[in-house]
């Protein structure tokens, strides 16, 4: 047999970071203007997260930050991170993606492969086992972010079916559009700026199908008002609705996308308070290419939960990681901010990035710091979560949405179960949570290991829209937190740790 | 207090679920508890074997050949609730010496009646092309199956409850009703369970359950890495393995071993398999494991240093000091009896196991003969 044994190439810093978003940025400063050694790990091939993703610098050196929120913190945030690794404080490992993180005694190892994309084609050339990369640090910060939620209906396996959070990096990421004429479908306020890129990006918005109704909004009218930057930010899209004459429907939904190869259309309801369609209500919308969903968002939780976080339902049902006043999680030295802790939008996750960063710098031989967050930004930080919360609670996921699948229906695109297969281990086999639903089924055990389909999968098999605590835990368990190459597992070896 | 029973049966692992089944099917009342849900042990944590070609000569042979029989015969016409799947095994030698030894293997196998065949290494060629190039030649074992472990022991549950047997989730027994020296039923949070006969067929946790009625059985954990690639089109066709593989089986080392264990499945994916090790219950991730078994898989077949692997499981096989499963009645705690113990065999022992022990469960004579497997053997060790 031949040993392969290769030299692994390790960062030791005192705090690692995962993620170079919003959170991830601001926790990267913090920490390294608190004077501690920062190594920053990134999926993508150039800071900003999906929040601030840009056209690649190497086209476009000086981005004007159109189309973007909060650009300026952006800029403020990015030039304080490169003075940073100009002096030597921050050592950033972009395009990487973390397929395993371990705990030690003395801190915390990340384990590192190239970030891929999709499956690797079957005819890939024989090339030579990358060197490993490895990250050691005292403190870790995980600032992970979240993916677009979905919820499966008839017809979205059809290409031009896109995540709402899609349809966006794309047109970030390019410059251009996926498609002519969208239809945006869902809930929640991200719908809002989606359309709107689209519309601004030259594309036709067909409608904006929101499931939710705006009278939800008036009793959490006070947290909203708490955070005035977000009012003008809804003035701001109506107005480019307004000029774009994008028509938004609530209490509407689709309950089909319609097309032979791919999406040509969809068909719509109008639904009640718990997403029940109306009768009659019915129609639908002729020549669409793209269809964007958008069930607000799901937070990447394998890697905390790997790492053994106390993790709790957040006000949307999502599964996320309970954290202290500093943000610290219940394993002691592992940080997490961002949406990892509670979907919260960007502002938030900066706060929680500053705070998480300076917090994890203290006691690592950096000057202690007294208060991680200074109060005005503390109570700004307690603003906009209360704003969160109002949102998830005037945007819930429907109640019925699954009366809207046929047996028919994918519900795991990866390992194409349906939702009839997952119906009939329910009741047949007594797969009541979404571990014994992927046992009997395959759901979940594909590419993409339960990211897109396993909110919706614990749903089926709780036949309720709210799965609990374990069952949401046990789909984002991925032992692999990203896949590797099994030529760069064969090159790892324990005594370079 | 829930209606007595006949039987309860404690654990809806496979081995439970196929004792359930095949006690209903007896015309016995049988109540099967979980503490969780179906297949949530060692049975959701394996590669779902039904391997002839690993056994050692003995009694774990007639077992495998009479459970191979039962799987083909009493449960044929269920074979595709599981994905039950004649894939054949293949063991390859890259070295002269394991060659040799091969050979020696397969004439002894072939004496007592296992179907092998020689592959020269043309012939090994064929049948999986992309094996390394090193492979010298290897041996072909058409009798060698592969079933989807969980779907096992759901449907058989199914099937047993289809047969007049009761099944509670989410029961964990807590103690044993006695009357006299004799166990009368099993307690639980949901109530009393009285039955005139309780099976063990709690794996790894055997000995644990056992403890509970005041007996000695000693059933230890062994924990296994398996490793499971992206889906890709059918690159490896049989389920391959090198020739070290048949002497870690039995080994009691507590250190770790792997031997390359490859194998596709219906789902495109390829299964890695399988590390070895005594840690007790160590839930944590081993790289080393993960190493071991990256290198031994590429060494077999090099075209997957360039797949992804996109998840890793473990599980804890139940063993045994003598690696025999303990399967039967034990007359120290009359009215107890046991079925585990099975190790890394326990999917493909599951159903002659269970059929063997609904017969003598029902007062019949079983079609094997079960004392080298009885726990009668324990009290001799621990009296």
């Amino acid at each position: 047999m031949t040993e392969h044994v290769v030299q692994v190439d390790i960062f030791w810093a005192d705090v690692a970071v995962v993620g170079a978003g919003p959170a991830g940025l601001a926790a990267a400063v913090a920490a390294a203007e608190a004077g501690a050694s920062v190594a920053v790990v990134d999926s993508a091939a150039q800071p900003g997260g999906q929040y601030w993703r840009h056209r690649p610098e190497t086209v476009i050196p000086d981005p004007d930050g159109r189309g973007h929120h909060d650009w300026d913190v952006y800029l403020d945030l990015r030039s304080r991170f490169d003075a940073a690794r100009t002096r030597g404080a921050i050592t950033y490992l972009p395009g990487r993606s973390v397929w395993m993180a371990q705990k030690h005694d003395d801190g915390f190892t990340l384990r590192t492969t190239p970030t891929l994309a999709s499956p690797t084609p079957v005819a890939t050339p024989t090339l030579a086992s990358p060197t490993p990369v490895a990250v050691r640090g005292r403190r870790l910060v995980l600032c992970t972010g979240g993916y677009d939620r979905q919820l499966p209906v008839p017809g979205w396996d059809l290409p031009g079916v896109m995540a709402a959070g899609g349809i966006q990096a794309f047109i970030k990421a390019n410059g251009s559009l996926p498609g002519r004429r969208f239809v945006i479908a869902g809930t929640g306020p991200f719908l809002l700026p989606v359309a709107a890129g689209i519309a601004e990006a030259g594309g036709t918005v067909v409608a904006v199908l929101e499931a939710s109704a705006p009278s939800a909004w008036l009793p959490h009218l006070r947290a909203a008002v708490g955070v005035p930057e977000k009012a003008l930010e809804g003035a701001g899209y109506a107005a480019t609705f307004a000029r774009h004459r994008i028509p938004y429907r609530t209490r509407s939904v689709v309950t089909e996308v319609l097309g032979e190869n791919r999406a040509h259309a969809v068909r719509t309801a109008r639904v009640d308070s718990a997403g029940r369609v109306r009768p009659g209500s019915e129609r639908v919308y002729d020549d669409v290419d793209v269809v964007g969903f958008g069930w607000g968002f799901t937070p990447q939780l394998e890697l905390p939960v790997s790492l053994g976080v106390a993790t709790r339902i957040d006000a949307d049902g999502s599964l996320v990681g309970v954290v202290d006043s500093r943000q610290e999680s219940s394993v002691p030295g592992l940080f997490l901010a961002g949406e990892v802790t509670g979907v919260g939008g960007a502002a938030l996750a900066v706060l929680e990035g500053l705070a998480a960063g300076g917090a994890a710098a203290d006691g690592t031989g950096a000057p202690p710091s007294s208060a991680i967050l200074p109060p005005k930004a503390a109570a700004r930080a307690e603003r906009h979560r209360r704003f969160a919360r109002a949102m998830h609670q005037a945007h819930p996921v429907p109640a019925a949405w699954s009366e809207w699948l046929t047996p028919e229906t994918t519900v795991c695109r990866c390992e194409e179960v349906t939702a009839g297969e997952i119906t009939a281990a329910r009741s047949e086999l007594g797969a009541a949570d979404s571990r014994s639903l992927k046992s009997f089924t395959r759901a979940g055990m594909g590419w993409c290991q339960g990211r897109v389909c396993g909110f919706a999968a614990s749903c089926l098999a709780a036949g309720n829209s709210h799965p609990s605590e374990p069952s949401l835990a046990a789909s984002a368990k991925r032992p692999l937190a990203a896949p590797v190459s099994i030529g760069e597992l064969a090159a790892l070896n324990d005594a370079d740790y | 207090m829930n209606p007595p029973s006949d039987v309860v049966v404690v654990g809806a692992g496979v081995m439970g679920a196929a004792t359930a089944y095949f006690a209903a099917r007896q015309g016995l009342r049988v109540t099967v508890l979980d503490k969780g849900l179906p297949a949530s042990g060692t049975s959701s944590a394996c590669e779902g074997n039904i391997l002839v070609s690993d056994k050692e000569l003995g009694p774990e042979l007639e077992l495998t050949r009479y459970s191979l029989s039962v799987w083909q015969r009493d449960l044929a016409d269920h074979e595709r609730l599981w994905e039950f799947e004649r894939k054949g095994g293949i063991i390859v030698a890259s070295h002269e010496s394991s060659l040799a030894s091969l050979h020696r293997v397969m004439a002894v196998q072939k004496d007592f009646g296992v179907q092998v065949e020689e592959l020269d290494r043309d012939a090994l060629r064929s049948a999986e092309p992309h094996i390394t190039h090193e492979a010298l030649g290897g041996a072909y074992y058409p009798e060698d199956c592969q079933v989807q472990p969980m779907l096992v022991a759901a449907q058989l549950v199914r099937l047993a409850v289809a047969a007049g047997a009761t099944f509670h989730a989410d029961t964990p027994v807590t103690g044993f009703l006695r009357s006299g020296g004799r166990v009368t039923g099993v307690r639980t949070a949901r109530g009393d369970f009285p039955a005139s006969a309780v099976v063990n067929c709690t794996g790894t946790w055997a000995g644990e359950l056992a403890a509970l009625a005041g007996v000695e059985v000693p059933v230890m954990p062994r924990r296994g890495f398996v490793m499971v690639t992206e889906p890709l089109p059918p690159m490896v066709h049989h389920k391959v393995y090198a020739a070290e593989y048949i002497d870690n089986v039995g080994s009691s080392d507590a250190g770790l071993q792997a031997s390359p264990v490859v194998e596709g499945t219906p789902s495109g994916t390829i299964l890695i398999g399988s590390t070895r090790e005594r840690v007790g219950f160590d839930r944590s991730v081993s790289t080393e494991a993960l190493a071991r078994l990256a290198r031994n898989a590429v060494a077999l077949f090099p075209f997957l240093a360039e797949v992804k692997a996109i998840r890793h499981y473990h599980g804890f096989r139940p063993y045994c000091p003598d690696h025999l499963p303990v399967i039967g009645h034990d007359e120290r705690a009359p009215g107890l009896w046991h079925a585990a113990g099975h190790e890394g065999a326990g999917i493909g022992l599951s159903a002659g196991t269970g059929k063997l022990l609904a017969q003598a469960l029902a007062g019949q004579a079983p079609d094997l003969d079960l004392a080298p497997f009885s726990p009668a053997r324990f009290a001799e060790a621990y009296a």
